[in-house]
C-alpha cells in the first residue's frame, strides 16, 4: 500500500470508530465521548499504520505493544481492537452490560489485545516502561507505545517513569500524549498546568515531537522509526480537540463523560461522513 | 466520572447534603478549607467553589500529593476536608493516609465519595470496597458511615468539631430518610433501627435500608430481627455488638464492601473473641464483573430477600 492509501484507511477506520463509539456510549447511557473522539485519529493511526501485530495471536511475544493508559476512553480503544481483528463486532453491543468482557475500563483478562488494566490514571507509564526494559534486557525488536491524557500527567507516577526511561535510554518506547488541554472538570491549565511540556520532557532525557493529532500524515512520520533506532525515549505531544469531530462536542469540558440524547446521536452521526 | 443519575421521588443523594453542610462550615470557620483531585463536580462542590474559591485546592489528578498537603494544611493550622472519589482517596494515596495523616495523627478528614460500586460499569478499579480493609488497621482513623442525608451533615459537622484523622464514606446512591424516632448522632454508637430478638442484622450505609425492608418482611413470617445501623465502624461498638450476641444468638453483618476486612471482619474479630456466635457476612467477595448497581447488588443477594434468606441460615447455625 502506498503512504497515501495506508493515510485513507487509517481515516476511514477512525471515522468508523468514531461512529461505532458513540452508538455504544449513546446505548450504554455511560462513557467518556469527549476523550474517546482527541485519541481516536492515534489509536487508529498506531493499528493500521504503525504496529506490528497479529490478532489472531494476541501473546506473540515479538509484537508491538500498546498500552491505554487513560483508560476511561474504552469508546476508542474497544473500536480500534474490534477494527483490528481482535474481537468480533457483536461484542460491541455488550459495552457495559452486566457481565460483559467491555467493561467501563479495559480488563487484559476479558479482551485479547488488552496489554493491561487501565482506568485509575497514571498507570500506564510504569508499565510500558516495564515492557520497554523487559525488551531492552532480552534484545527484543518490539516497540512500546503509551497514550495518556493530558491532565493525567499530573500523576507524579508518569515523572518517575519518565526518568527511568530517559536513564535507561529506551529508544523503543513511545510516550503520546492527547494533548486536548482538558481533563475531567476543567482546562488543564487552570487545574493544574502543564506547559511547558515539550521542556519538561526534554529535560527528564526524552525526544519530543509536537504534532496535529488528527493530522494522519503528520502522525505517521512521527511515530514511524528512524533508521538504525533511537537513542532516547520519545514522547509525542498530539495537539487534539476533545471531542473532535463533532460540532457540538468540540472542546467542552462537560463531554468528558457526557451521554447523548436521542437528538444529539441523530446529529452526530449526520456530522461523522 | 459517568454514573447512573437515579432520581426517584422521597431519596437523596448524600453528596447534596455533604455540599450544603461543608459550605455552611466554612462560612463559620474561615479554618475549613477543602482539597480535592479535579473532583469539583463529582463532590458536587461548585457552590464551595463559587463562595470560598480561595479555599478550595484542587491539585489536580494528583491523589498522593492531595493527602500529603492535606496534612501539611492541617500541620499549619487549616482544618482540611479531602475530597476525592474514595476509590482513589483510599487506594491511590494509601500510603501517604497512613504515614502522613494516620501515624503523623494530622487532623485531616477524608470524605470519600461514591464509594462501594457506586461506579457499578466502570468496574473494579472504580469500585471501593476495599477500602474498610485498608484503612481499619490505621486505628486512630475515625470510619463513618452515614446511612443517609441527615447522617450525612451529622458527620460531617461532627468530623469539623473533632480533633483528629477521619475516613466519612459517602455513596452517590439516591437513598431515602432512615426512619427512627428522635435520632440524635451518636458518634462510636450504633443506632437501632429496629428491636428483635431472633437475629441481628448489622449494616452500613447504603446497606441499613435493605436491612431495615428484611427485618420487615421477616417479621410477616414470625421471625423478630433487630437491625442496628452500625454508622461508626472505628472506633466499634463493642457493646452493641455483645448484647447482640447474648441476646439474638446471630449475627448477620450487611456492607456494600468486600467481606473480608470491613464491617463483617470487625464484627466477626470481636465476637470470636468475646462472644462466639454465629456471623454471616454479606457483601462481595472479590473484584466484581461488569454490570450496573442494581445488578451487582441482585447478583451478590445484596437484596431485603438475599438478606432475609441469610439472617434465616444464621438462625439455622444457633447451637440447640
Ligand atoms: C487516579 C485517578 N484519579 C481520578 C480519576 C478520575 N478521572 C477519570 S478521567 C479524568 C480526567 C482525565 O483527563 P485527561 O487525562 O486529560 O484525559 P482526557 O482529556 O483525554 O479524557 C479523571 C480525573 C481516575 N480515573 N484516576
Ligand atoms: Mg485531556
Amino acid at each position: 500500500m502506498s503512504t497515501n492509501d495506508i493515510a485513507q484507511t487509517i481515516r476511514e477506520k477512525a471515522l468508523w470508530m468514531r461512529r461505532r463509539a458513540f452508538t455504544m456510549v449513546f446505548d450504554a447511557r455511560l462513557g467518556h465521548p469527549g476523550g474517546d473522539f482527541s485519541a481516536i485519529d492515534i489509536i487508529a493511526t498506531l493499528y493500521f499504520g504503525v504496529m506490528r501485530y497479529d490478532p489472531k495471536k494476541p501473546e506473540m511475544a515479538e509484537r508491538d505493544r500498546f498500552i491505554m493508559s487513560k483508560g476511561h476512553a474504552t469508546g476508542a480503544l474497544y473500536t480500534g481492537l474490534c477494527a483490528a481483528g481482535y474481537f468480533p463486532e457483536d461484542w460491541l453491543n455488550t459495552y457495559m452490560q452486566p457481565q460483559s468482557k467491555l467493561n467501563g475500563h479495559p480488563n487484559r483478562n476479558y479482551l485479547p489485545g488488552v496489554e493491561t488494566n487501565t482506568g485509575p490514571l497514571g498507570h500506564g507509564v510504569p508499565v510500558a516502561l516495564g515492557i520497554a526494559i523487559a525488551g531492552q534486557l532480552t534484545n527484543a525488536d518490539y516497540r512500546t507505545f503509551v497514550l495518556t491524557g493530558d491532565g493525567e500527567l499530573q500523576e507524579g507516577s508518569n515523572w518517575e517513569a519518565a526518568m527511568t526511561a530517559g536513564n535507561r535510554k529506551l529508544g523503543k518506547l513511545t510516550l503520546i500524549v492527547d494533548r486536548n488541554r482538558l481533563q475531567q472538570g476543567m482546562g488543564t491549565e487552570e487545574t493544574n498546568g502543564l506547559d511547558p511540556l515539550d521542556d519538561k520532557f526534554r529535560a527528564f532525557g526524552w525526544d519530543v515531537e509536537m504534532v496535529d493529532g488528527h493530522d494522519v500524515d503528520a502522525l505517521l512520520t512521527a511515530l514511524s522509526e528512524p533508521a538504525g533506532g533511537r537513542t532516547k525515549p520519545l514522547c509525542i505531544i498530539a495537539n487534539t480537540i476533545k471531542g473532535k469531530g463533532v460540532s457540538f462536542m468540540e472542546n467542552i469540558a462537560s463531554w468528558h463523560h457526557g451521554v447523548p440524547n436521542a437528538e444529539q446521536h441523530t446529529t452526530a452521526l449526520e456530522e461523522l461522513i | 466520572m459517568a454514573a447512573p443519575a437515579v432520581k426517584q421521588d422521597g431519596l437523596h443523594d448524600c453528596r447534596d447534603a455533604w455540599a450544603r453542610t461543608i459550605e455552611d462550615l466554612a462560612a463559620q470557620d474561615p479554618r475549613i478549607v477543602v482539597v480535592v483531585n479535579d473532583s469539583v463536580g463529582s463532590s458536587k462542590l461548585g457552590g464551595f467553589q463559587k463562595k470560598h474559591a480561595d479555599r478550595l485546592i484542587n491539585v489536580g489528578i494528583a491523589e498522593q500529593n492531595m493527602v500529603g498537603v492535606s496534612a501539611g494544611l492541617a500541620n499549619g493550622g487549616r482544618i482540611p476536608f479531602v475530597s476525592a472519589a474514595s476509590c482513589f482517596l483510599t487506594g491511590r494515596a494509601l500510603e501517604q493516609v497512613k504515614a502522613d495523616v494516620a501515624y503523623a495523627n494530622f487532623n485531616v478528614k477524608l470524605v470519600g465519595q461514591s464509594s462501594g460500586v457506586a461506579y457499578g460499569e466502570l468496574g473494579p478499579t472504580h469500585h471501593s470496597i476495599e477500602d474498610f480493609a485498608w484503612l481499619r488497621p490505621l486505628n486512630n482513623i475515625s470510619i463513618v458511615v452515614p446511612a443517609d442525608a441527615w447522617e450525612t451533615a451529622e458527620a460531617v459537622k461532627w468530623a469539623a468539631s473533632h480533633e483528629g484523622p477521619v475516613y466519612i464514606r459517602l455513596s452517590r446512591m439516591p437513598v431515602p430518610d432512615l426512619e427512627v424516632a428522635d435520632r440524635k448522632f451518636a458518634h462510636g454508637k450504633a443506632e437501632l433501627v429496629r428491636d428483635g430478638s431472633d437475629v441481628t442484622l448489622i449494616a452500613c450505609g447504603t446497606m441499613v435500608h435493605l436491612a431495615a425492608k428484611a427485618a420487615a418482611d421477616l417479621e410477616a413470617e414470625g421471625i423478630s430481627a433487630r437491625v442496628l445501623n452500625m454508622g461508626t465502624i472505628t472506633p466499634l461498638d463493642e457493646a452493641a455488638i455483645a448484647s447482640a450476641a447474648h441476646e439474638t444468638g446471630a449475627i448477620v453483618t450487611i456492607e456494600e464492601a468486600n467481606i473480608h476486612g470491613g464491617l463483617g471482619g470487625a464484627v466477626a474479630e470481636y465476637t470470636a473473641s468475646s462472644e462466639p456466635v454465629p456471623v454471616e457476612r454479606m457483601g462481595f467477595p472479590g473484584f466484581v464483573p461488569t454490570g450496573s448497581v442494581e445488578w451487582l447488588f441482585d447478583h451478590f443477594g445484596l437484596t431485603a430477600e438475599g438478606i432475609a434468606r441469610t439472617a434465616r441460615k444464621a438462625i439455622g447455625r444457633k447451637r440447640a
